[in-house]
Parts: structure tokens; C-alpha cells; sequence
């Protein structure tokens, strides 16, 4: 694996860090360096809250990803990819849920959210909570977005799947499933 | 060699202190600091009771057990947040006056930015008045290592030391690699426990041998492996990195700096090496995350030197934490083009959790109130603090910890009438019985409305100390019974909250205490069984 920076963006309660732990598993057990910052505390009521994460076969510095080098931003809400969009490298890739979670009364159509995200020339915008409830468990939403990621990073599949596995084991097979078939579905979504 | 870990840096130093052979961490919850303990409690889970790691009433109580832990030899590690040091600050500073017995070690986690705090005081500042020495380390493995040499500090020193980081450090995870661990230290009376009676003519002696070990702090910094002179062939500029500003300043060239770097991590710094330093090249930039403190020692007391750029110069901004691209900026370096915020954006503060009580609780107050009107609704610190916040604009001040109820009751003395103070129940054991005693002894008309979900909510669900026995403590304290009431934050129990409400508001003109208890959504949440992820 290389050098690989990434943003997501999301609302307090929706998963951000189970998506982070899992690429930063897969980082720790590649044998890759890791930097993985997180937000706690007052953020995590209801608001917006963000995570950073760097792996790389070289010394990672700095705890944040500098504006403009993320090579992939995931938001799991529209809003909340926008409000991230300017930590993207040029070229680089936006994945985001289209399922809306309204900030107020004055939360702007989600279509001209979409329009907007779309301006972004890679941009891959997921159903993701329709996708997850396929799959069998519709609070598997994170890992259809964890698996447009991992398509994009190019992650070692085999890895990523076995974290995903042990992270889910003691819930029991059927939810192991259907966070990997969550997963399968958003990595389908974003292959090339 | 064992694998790495992948901690956050409160955890790289928990895991650190467990390996120096601590016998005990005391702590009170708060933000970024929290998980310094819960790593610990943890690690008790699954490794066995060996060790004290109970939550504790607040930081003044958490900073005086631990002064006993090494009073009886042992080695013990205390945690709070900056504004947490301001309530332990009188045990604090006079346990450098004591010195100590076994190691110990106050980790105190800065928020600069304030992401959840009320102000971004930089804790430098107490180790330097306390003249203790004081550890920034720049990332996670230096975390989990000074924390070791932490303890040797303060028994070779005999005085407490300091560890400090800010939030960044503290909520990010890195690789960490551990050594091997220490055994805690046996029980052991100090040598010399009249030093520990800091009466005037011992505190005199005590407070002349911490001044007269200042040099030798001095030196431990000058020899310490994590402050380091990093050569550069360019001396048109040097850069003095403390903390995590080492970070970005690598972060911004990518590699090798090609300027003089003066990394620091340990304080107190010997003078002459900053005089050498800034001789040394034409020009300095200190990168520090929180005051200038730094920066105003290069300085010094003769006015601004224009060799000199940071946050008083604004090469840096003044306030907030350290980011890459303030870092790469103050360094001139060119950012890569990032796409420009979106007229589409708005905010989404943090709420209150659908079906939290404290919801409840608020529209009973709202409405008991609405024939005074707003502003007579003193607040406190924890989840119910976002009852400021539309859609209730309940409340009218959020201080410190416990000043709820001290300002409802000068509010009331300056016949400012009605005066209510709302405050939880983990806020109310942390520094809310004291104030009540005030108020009980004036019989202040004023109502305390306890907001008591069982738990220390803001910071995930931590032990609140009363839960159970809060009607028991008002009463011990002195509020009379019949005026301590007790109320279920439900939407069916509205208008008899209302009721109550108004009785001990309008109806009662002395002190009042409305409890209002139903347990926290989120602690409720995690006892549902069969609960799926």
C-alpha cells in the first residue's frame, strides 16, 4: 500500500469512526504507519463531526490532512461531504451518501446538493441506506460507504473483509454478513 | 519486538503509566482527557484489579488522592482537562511545595480551539508557576515514552510533574510500541513526612529547596532525549517547534527542514539555549500549540524583537489551535488550490439526543417561567448546556463548573428575583455542594432544578457519584425535606412538572431544590438488550 489521506465527514452517531477504525486496522495490519484523528465530546451531540486518517510506509507528521491532498473525502450525508470537499487533492475522489439528515428548516434541496457535489469530476453519490438495507441490515450504511472507499484506495480487499469480520463477530454471523455484503455492494458501486 | 498499537495519544499515555508501574490513576471526566482513565479501567477489565481507577467527586479530589498515593510510595498518575487544573489548582500548586514520595504525574489535555471548553488556557503556564517541570510530546510514541520518564522526573526531582498535550494529540491514534513493564513500587512512608506539613516555617524550607532544584530541572531539559538542536544550513530562519508544531513544520516541507529546529518537549528550558538559538540565524518562528508563551520568553521584557514571528505577530493567528495550513503558511510555503466553501452550507450545531430528559425538563421550565420572561435561568456545564441553543434559548449562563448555583444566589442577594439554577448531577458532586451550603445558609430564595440522568453525559456516560442518594445530600446539607421535590422529565408528566415547578419558584420564598430524574437516552440505549449494530 501507499501514501493515502482521507476525510469523512458525517453527523454525530453515524459511524464515521467505525469506518476509520476499520481502514486504520487494515493500515496497522498492512504494515503501514497510521495517523487517525477523531472527534469527541460536544461534537458528537447531533452535529457535524469529522476524522481524519493517514497511512503511509513512511513517518505520517502531522495528526491532520492539509486542505487540498485527500485523495478520497467521504461524506455519509450530503451536507456533511460538502463541508468537507475542500480537504480534496485535485483528481481526487468524493463518495457520498445521497440519504439527506436535515441540519434545520433552512437544509437546502438535496437535489441541488447533488448538483453540487457532482461538481466534482470523480464523484461517486450512493443510496447508501437503500443499498444497506439489500444487503440485510439497513443500519450497515457505513459500510456500503467504506466500500466505495476501499474500491477507490484500492485497500486489500481480503484484509479490509477480515476486519470488518472480527469487528461485527460478537453480534453474531447473520450481522457479519450483512455488514460484508454492505460492504460488497458499495466497493461494486465504485469499481471502475 | 512486540506489533505496534494503535492508540490514541490519552490511551499512549495511560498504556505508559501502566507500564512505569502506577498503583493508581484518580481522574474526573472531561474533554479531550477522558479516555486517559477509561483505557485504564479497560485494561483493569481485562488484566484484573491491580490497580485504583475509580472516577473521582472533581479534579481537586482527584490531584489530593493522588498526593496520598505518593505520600505511600507508590506511583500514581492524575488526568483532567486545562479547566479541570483550575479546581485542582490549590492541591496542584502546593504539591510542589510537599514534593513527593512516589512518582506522580498530572496529565493535563488542553483544548485550544475550545471544540469543548469555555477557554483555551494553555497549561504550561501553571507547571512554570508552579516551577515544576513540565512534558509536550509531539506525537503518540512520544507519548507512551515520556510518560515513563515522567515518573523518574518526579522521584529523582522529588517534585510533581506535568504532562501536557492538547486535543489533537490526545483524539488522534498512531502506531505505538511499548517496552517493558515497570512493577509498581511497594508501600513505603516518605522519608521526611514533616514536609507534608506545609505549615509557614516548613512551607518556607520546602518552597527555598523547589527553588534552589531549579537548575537541576533545567538541565534534566537541556539533557532530555525528546528536546533536540536539529541542524540546518539555511540561518536566515530557525524554527523553534514545541509539542505537536514539530508535526507541521515536517508536514509542511516533506521532508527534511533545511532551517535550524529546536524541537521541544520538556520545560523548564535552560535560557541560554534559546539566547544561542535565536543568535544563531537571522530570524526565528516559534510554533507552539496554545499561548505564546515561548514566543514571549524570546522576546523578553524589552518590547517586540522583529526577529521574532509567531501568534504576537500575527505570522501566526492568535488564537485557535495549530493547523498544517497556518504552519505552511507562517512558513511561506504554497498551499495546493482546495475547492471554496459552498453558498449551500450550513451549520449543524451539536442538539440535545431525541428523547434526552433534559428536553423535558426545559419545557416545564419554559413554560413555569413564561409569566417572567427569559433571563433568570443560570446553567452549568454538560449536555444541558445546548439548552442555550435554539429551538429553547433557555438558559442565560454557562461559567464554570458549579457556578450555577453560586450565581443564582448573588443574583437573588442583588434582589434579582426569580433566580433559578439548573445543573446535573455529575456538575452538582463535581462542585455544586459547596454553593448549596451557601445558599442554605441564607436560606437564598432561590430553585436548584438537578437535572439527574444517572450519568456524566457529555463525555459518554461516566459514574455520577450521587446517583441514587441525591435527595439524601440535599437534605444532609440542610435543605429543608418538604421543599425537595422530585419530578419524571416525561412529555405525560408536563403539566404536573409545570405545577411543580411553579410552586418552589413562585410559591416558596426560600431555597428549593426540584430534582429532575429520568435516565440518560444514550446509557438507557447500551442496557437495551439484544441491541444491534
Amino acid at each position: 500500500m501507499k501514501k493515502i489521506d482521507l476525510v469523512l465527514g458525517g453527523v454525530g452517531g453515524q459511524g464515521i469512526l467505525t469506518i476509520a477504525g476499520v481502514i486504520a486496522q487494515t493500515a496497522l495490519r498492512a504494515g503501514l504507519n497510521v495517523k487517525q484523528s477523531e472527534v469527541h465530546g460536544m461534537a458528537q451531540r447531533g452535529g457535524a463531526v469529522e476524522a481524519h486518517l493517514r497511512l503511509s510506509p513512511e513517518t505520517v507528521w502531522s495528526d491532520l490532512v492539509p486542505t487540498g491532498t485527500a485523495a478520497v473525502v467521504c461524506g455519509m450525508e450530503p451536507m456533511e461531504a460538502l463541508r468537507q470537499r475542500h480537504y480534496l487533492a485535485p483528481g481526487g475522489c468524493l463518495v457520498a451518501s445521497t440519504d439527506p439528515i436535515p441540519s434545520g428548516a433552512d437544509y437546502p434541496p438535496v437535489a441541488d446538493l447533488i448538483a453540487e457535489l457532482r461538481k466534482t469530476p470523480d464523484a461517486v453519490l450512493l443510496p447508501a441506506a437503500e443499498m444497506a438495507r439489500i444487503a440485510g441490515n439497513a443500519r450497515a450504511a457505513n459500510m456500503v460507504l467504506l466500500g466505495a472507499v476501499a474500491a477507490r484506495l484500492k485497500l486489500p480487499e481480503a484484509t479490509v473483509r477480515a476486519v470488518i469480520a472480527d469487528l461485527f463477530k460478537s453480534k453474531g454471523d447473520d450481522v457479519v454478513e450483512a455488514n460484508l455484503k454492505a460492504f460488497a455492494a458499495g466497493q461494486d458501486a465504485a469499481s471502475y | 519486538m512486540t506489533s505496534p498499537l494503535l492508540l490514541l495519544g490519552d490511551e499512549a499515555i495511560a498504556r505508559g503509566a501502566i507500564d512505569a508501574g502506577i498503583s493508581g490513576c484518580y481522574a474526573y471526566p472531561g474533554t479531550p482527557s477522558t479516555e486517559i482513565l477509561e483505557f485504564i479501567q479497560g485494561w483493569q477489565a481485562k488484566h484484573g484489579d491491580i490497580l485504583h481507577s475509580e472516577w473521582s467527586a472533581n479534579e481537586k479530589t482527584a490531584m489530593e488522592e493522588a498526593l496520598g498515593m505518593s505520600y505511600a510510595g507508590r506511583r500514581v498518575l492524575v488526568c483532567m482537562k486545562h479547566v479541570g487544573l483550575n479546581v485542582a489548582a490549590d492541591g496542584f500548586m502546593n504539591a510542589a511545595v510537599t514534593g513527593v514520595n512516589g512518582g506522580l504525574v498530572i496529565v493535563v489535555a488542553d483544548d485550544p480551539s475550545m471544540h469543548s471548553s469555555q477557554n483555551e488556557q494553555d497549561s504550561r503556564y501553571y507547571a512554570k508557576f508552579a516551577l515544576v517541570p513540565c512534558l509536550e510530546p509531539a506525537n503518540q510514541q512520544e507519548a507512551y515514552e515520556i510518560t515513563r520518564l515522567g515518573f523518574e522526573l518526579s522521584e529523582r526531582l522529588n517534585v510533581p510533574v506535568m504532562l501536557r498535550l492538547t486535543t489533537r494529540l490526545a483524539h488522534s491514534r498512531a502506531n505505538v510500541r511499548t517496552a517493558a513493564p515497570l512493577p509498581q513500587r511497594p508501600v513505603q512512608m516518605p522519608d521526611n513526612a514533616r514536609r507534608f506539613v506545609l505549615l509557614p516555617g516548613i512551607a518556607r524550607r520546602n518552597y527555598a529547596a523547589l527553588v534552589a532544584r531549579q537548575p537541576e530541572m533545567i538541565r534534566a531539559a537541556a539533557e532530555s532525549p525528546f528536546n533536540a538542536l536539529l541542524p540546518g544550513a539555511d540561518r536566515t530562519l530557525g524554527i523553534l517547534a514545541a509539542g505537536i508544531g514539530f508535526n507541521y513544520l515536517n508536514e509542511s516541507f516533506g521532508g527534511p527542514c533545511p532551517h535550524p529546529v529546536l524541537k521541544l518537549s520538556q520545560y523548564p528550558l535552560p535560557p541560554e539555549l534559546l539566547k544561542s538559538f535565536l543568535e544563531s540565524c537571522d530570524e526565528v518562528l516559534v510554533l507552539e500549540d496554545g499561548y505564546p508563551l515561548l514566543e514571549e520568553a524570546l522576546h523578553g521584557p524589552a518590547g517586540l524583537n522583529p526577529r521574532i514571528h509567531g501568534r504576537i505577530d500575527g505570522r501566526l493567528p492568535r488564537t485557535g489551535e495549530l493547523t498544517p495550513e497556518h504552519v505552511a503558511k507562517a512558513l511561506g510555503r504554497t498551499l495546493p488550490p482546495s475547492a471554496e466553501p459552498s453558498p449551500l452550507l450550513r451549520q449543524r450545531p451539536p442538539r440535545m439526543c431525541d428523547g434526552c430528559p433534559h428536553i423535558d425538563a426545559y419545557k416545564a421550565l419554559l413554560e413555569a417561567l413564561a409569566e417572567t420572561g427569559p433571563g433568570h435561568v443560570f446553567a452549568d456545564i454538560g449536555c444541558y448546556t445546548l439548552g442555550a441553543l435554539p429551538p429553547f434559548e433557555a438558559i442565560n449562563s454557562c461559567v464554570d463548573m458549579g457556578a450555577s448555583i453560586s450565581m443564582a444566589k448573588g443574583a437573588a442577594d442583588a434582589g434579582f428575583l426569580p433566580a433559578v439554577a439548573v445543573i446535573g448531577d455529575s456538575t452538582f458532586t463535581h462542585s455544586g455542594l459547596t454553593p448549596l451550603l451557601d445558599a442554605v445558609y441564607a436560606d437564598s430564595p432561590i430553585t436548584v432544578f438537578i437535572l439527574d440522568n444517572g450519568t456524566t453525559g457529555m463525555t459518554g456516560g461516566q459514574t455520577s457519584l450521587a446517583t441514587g442518594r441525591l435527595e439524601q445530600v440535599c437534605a444532609g446539607l440542610g435543605v429543608a425535606p418538604e421543599h425537595i421535590r422530585t419530578i419524571t422529565p416525561l412529555p405525560k408528566q408536563h403539566a404536573e412538572n409545570v405545577r411543580v415547578l411553579k410552586e418552589e419558584i413562585y410559591g416558596h420564598a426560600g431555597l428549593s431544590v426540584i430534582i429532575a430524574r429520568r435516565e440518560c437516552i444514550q446509557t438507557a440505549r447500551l442496557k437495551t438488550p439484544g441491541r444491534k449494530t
